[in-house]
Formats: C-alpha cells, structure tokens, sequence
C-alpha cells in the first residue's frame, strides 16, 4: 500500500494532474466569468448560468447533426444559440425583478434553472447523448509518460484566447470599459449616458457564448452530454468565481484554474478510497479559501455599491 | 491660450429663455417626502444655487432633474420637454451632466478611461480631444496621473476629475453636488475659481452646496431649500446680504 501511494506522486504523475487541472480549470474559467461579470452589474447570483452550458452543448449537437457544419461552425453556432438564450431568459426572468433583493433575484435564477433543466429532459429525454466530436481532436499524444488528445489541447487554447480577446474588449472598447464601470457604480455609469441595458445584454451574450465553450469541451472530453450537465460544473464555475473574488473578470479565470487544480490534484493525491468525495473536497476548499481571504482572492474590500 | 469648446461662444449671455423648469414638484423615498411643491428655473447661462442645511432635499432635487428619481407629483422640463419620464442616459444625451454627491468616480478606472466615459456617448473625436485639453488645462494634476487609477487620488483630486468628467459630455447644463465636500479650504478655492471660470464662458450651472457663502459668491441667483420648501430665493447679492440668510448660513 505504502509503496503504491509513493509511485502515484512521482514527477511525471504530478505533471500528468498538472495538465488534468489546467484542463478543467480552462473550463471552469470559461464559465466563472459569466457568472462574475453578471453579478458585477446586476449583484445577481445566476444560478441558471450551468444551464446554458447545457444549452450550447445540445446546439452544437443538433447543429452536427442537422447540417453537417464543420466543428469550428458547429462551436460558433452553438455560441450564438446560448447567447441569445442569455438575453432571453435576462428579459423574461431576471428584468422584471431588477433592483430588487439580493435574495429575491437568487431564487428567480434557480427558478429559471429548474425550468431549463426541466424542459430539456421534456424536450430532449433524461437520456444521455452521444456527442462525437471529429476524430482529429481525439489524436492522442505520448510524450515521456504524459497522455493528452488535441481536445485537452484545444480547450485550453480556446480558453486562454477568448479570455485574452475579453481582456483587449473591457480594456480597449468604450463598450467593455462602461461594462467595467457599471461594475463598479451603476448609477455613475447611468450618469455617464451608458444605457444599463445594453450592457446587461452584453454580459449575458459574452458569459452564456463562454458557457457554451465550456459545454461542447466538456461533451468532447466526455463523449456524451445530458440536461443536466450544467448543474455540477455550473456550481463549481460559481465556487471558482467566489474563490476569485466576485465581480471580477481576471479572479474568475483565476479562481478557475486555482479551483481545476485544486480539485485534480487533491484527488489525485488522496488514496483512491476517498475519491468518491470530490466534490465534497471542492467545497470544503472553496469554505477553506473564503477563510483565509473572505473576498476572495483579486476581490476588493469596498464591494458595496453608491 | 487654447479655444475653448467646453461650451459654444465664449460669451457668457444670460437669456430670457428658461432652460430647466420644475414645477410642483413632489419626491421622496418611502414615507420620506423630500421635495414638497418645488418650482424653480434656470436661464441659459445662468449659474443658479440650490442652497440648505444637511437633509434639505437638495440632493433629491438633482437626482429628479438626471432622471435617477422619478418625481411622485409635477413637471420637470429643459428647452421646453417634459423629461419627468424619460431615462437617465436619454437625458445625458439631451445635455444634462450630473456631477454627483460624494464624486463617484470609477475608483477601479484609470482617470484617463473615467474622462473617456464621460465622453461616452460622444462622436466628435476632435472635440473631446479639445474638451480634455481644457480640462487638463484648469486641472493640471489629472494629466500628470492619467493612468493611475482614480481609486489612488486625493479627495480634491477626485473631485477635479468628477467635475472633469461631467464636463467631457459637453453639457448644457452642468449639475453640480457639493463640490466642497470634505475638502480642505485651499482645494474649494481652486474648484470654485474653476466654477466661476466655466460661468464666465457662458456654461450654464445648477450648483448645490451647503457652503451657502462660497455659493453665493459666485451665483446669479439662488433657492433656500428647507425640509423640501423653497423658503426663499433671489438674487445672490440680495440673499447674501440677507439677515436670515446671515444668520441660518453664513455664520452671522
Ligand atoms: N436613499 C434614501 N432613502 C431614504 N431616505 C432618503 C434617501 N436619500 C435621502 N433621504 C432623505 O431625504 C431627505 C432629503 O435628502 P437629500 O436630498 O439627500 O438632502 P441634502 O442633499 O439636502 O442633504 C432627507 O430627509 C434624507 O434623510
Ligand atoms: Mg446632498
């Protein structure tokens, strides 16, 4: 037993989780930012924010299938669908109870995510789907003891660059710095002729567009997706975004791959008899980090709003 | 010397028309009535003070002219429309800055990317290249810390850039909430020689302040608010030269 636990952390294992970690915290990074920059400017817990990974996921499979795109149309298409989901569940649920109470607007989102997983076991079928994606990102690499396929490779790319084109929006577009501004002041923000909605919409179409990324990378990695494929990832992608410090696009990535590595390595150093506790060990993390730095760890102090 | 396009002919000319008019105005937050049964007026080119204790209802009265309130009751209009019911960034876009109570500048911002959003919804990249000169020009610090966050300037630092900011949208009409506040004397001095700069250039200036001397040192005219009530109004040398005025005010 001792001997075996002494092999599994060799230095080739340690850089195989290193790779695991900072693959699915690619994907938890797509999604914390959804859920950080909404609630940025709407102080809106959205927990129906899993559920349009989901939704991406089924577009691009219905896409594949229907029209026969290729797979970079299929991710495109598949954005498109979840974005415009976003702004119309933004519309229909989240802004007729705009301003209202913290908790009020939380229990909407869980209402709206209940709907939505709902409607696609109705819609869909509870059953699990196949989901192919094309054989060319299956091509698995072996170099020196270290296994990957070009979707570990592709998820991690994607990731870093979309994040990085989000960075050059908020940091370059009158559009991305009045997101910024109406972050941090809404009502500044008004005062400066910034029209709220528009921007509102803007957050959900770039935070529903990354969730739909982040659920076609994970119905590639796993090879099948269900309507509930949104709720564990989602919740771990809000984990991330509190570890992150809520509110803020650079914590959310942060916290994504803090809490992707965390969570692979933590499991992968645990004797395999306690592994069946993951998630339990995310969470007892997530409660570790808020002690240690309550606003997490790029979040400002002052988070209340004038 | 650099032009000048903070505002449109250099002359300072005090028409008849009235540009902003409140009439029976009613507001206030729950149970709190704030403004009861306010009218008042300000002309093109005018500069107006709005002046009254802590709690006088001042700041509500801006909050209804930017649209961030709706009035429960009356009229609130500029160059002739009803604004009472339109959004705060359509009445940004018909010429009202609202340069609010306690600065609010984007503190996470740089004060380049704060003056840039008061420009926000301009389309004229030479003039808002002038506009910033002249501000860099009367608030010389602001250039020297253009891309320091703002969250890292001083009180009256901030307070130049919360006046600077407003002035980037052009405004017809420029709001201002206390100014003064929490500042030390030597900084109000500066702002208020900016102030009176801008009246002189024509701008035309709805300015709040509990610091009724300063105010009315630089004012056309101006309304004593109190509990909500217009208790009194005129001409700022006839009110500062008032004994009640004197005494409630200005410490005489
Ligand atoms: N957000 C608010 N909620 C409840 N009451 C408020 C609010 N803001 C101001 N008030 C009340 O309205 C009245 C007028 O306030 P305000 O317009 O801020 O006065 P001033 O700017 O002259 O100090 C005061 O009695 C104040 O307590
Ligand atoms: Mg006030």
């Amino acid at each position: 037993m001792q001997r075996k636990g002494f092999e599994r952390v060799s230095g080739t294992y340690l850089l195989q989780q290193l790779i695991n970690g900072i693959s699915l915290g690619s994907i938890y990074a797509l999604v914390a930012i959804g859920y950080t920059m909404v609630y940025g400017i709407l102080r809106l817990i959205n927990f129906a924010h899993g559920d349009i990974l989901m939704v991406g996921a089924y577009s691009a499979l219905g896409l594949a299938m229907s029209l026969h795109l290729p797979f970079w149309a299929v991710l495109a298409g598949s954005m498109l669908i979840a974005a415009l989901t976003g702004v119309l569940v933004e519309r229909a649920a989240f802004r007729p109870v705009r301003g209202a109470p913290e908790e009020v607007t939380m229990i909407t989102s869980l209402a709206v995510s209940i709907f939505l997983e709902n409607l696609g076991t109705m819609v869909l079928s509870p059953q699990p789907r196949k989901f192919l994606v094309p054989d060319y990102l299956l091509v698995i690499h072996n170099w020196g003891g270290l296994t990957f396929n070009n979707m570990t490779i592709l998820i991690v790319v994607l990731a870093v660059g979309l994040m990085l084109a989000l960075t050059l929006f908020v940091t370059r577009t009158n559009l991305g710095i009045a997101m910024r501004a109406s972050s941090e002041n809404l009502q500044a923000a008004q005062l400066m002729g910034i029209n709220i909605n528009r921007i509102v919409a803007t957050a959900f179409i770039i935070g529903s567009g990354l969730a739909a990324v982040a659920g076609v990378m994970l119905g590639g990695q796993y090879g099948r997706i269900d309507p509930l494929m949104g709720f564990v990832p989602g919740l771990k992608a809000f984990v991330a975004a509190v570890i992150g410090g809520i509110g803020n696009i650079a914590g959310a990535a942060v916290g994504g791959y803090v809490l992707g590595l965390a969570e692979v390595l933590l499991v992968g150093l645990l004797p395999p008899s306690l592994s069946g506790f993951r998630d339990a060990f995310v969470f007892i993390f997530l409660i570790l980090m808020l002690l240690i730095r309550p606003v997490g760890i790029l979040g400002s102090v002052e988070r209340g709003r004038a | 010397m650099c032009e000048l396009s903070i505002h449109e002919s250099g002359e300072r000319q005090v028409t008849s028309e009235p540009l902003l008019v409140l009439e029976h105005v009613d507001a206030g937050y729950g149970n709190i009535q704030a403004l009861d049964d306010v009218s008042l007026h300000v002309k093109q080119g005018e500069l107006v003070a709005l002046l009254g204790a802590n709690g006088a209802g001042k700041t509500t009265a801006l909050r209804v002219i930017s649209g961030l309130m709706r009035p429960r009751k009356g009229r609130v209009s500029f160059q002739g429309r009803d604004i009472a019911r339109a959004g705060v960034h359509e009445i940004v876009q018909m010429g009202i800055a609202h340069c609010p109570e306690g600065r609010q500048i984007f503190a996470r911002l740089t004060v380049k990317e704060n003056l840039r959003m008061g420009a926000y919804l301009r389309r004229d990249p030479e003039g808002v290249a002038r506009d910033l000169e002249w501000i860099f020009e009367h608030f010389p610090v602001l250039r020297d810390r253009l891309s320091q966050s703002a969250g890292t300037l001083s009180g009256g630092e901030q307070q130049m850039l919360a006046i600077g900011r407003a002035l980037m949208s052009k405004p017809t009409l420029l709001l201002l909430d206390e100014p003064s506040l929490g500042l030390a004397p030597i900084i109000v001095d500066r702002i208020f020689k900016v102030i009176a700069q801008l009246k002189e250039q024509g701008k035309t200036i709805f300015l709040v302040e509990q610091n009724a001397f300063k105010a009315l040192e630089i004012a056309d005219r101006a309304y004593v608010l109190e509990s909500g009530r217009i208790r009194m109004k005129g001409r700022a040398q006839e009110l500062m030269a008032n004994e009640d005025i004197k005494h409630a005010y200005l410490g005489g």
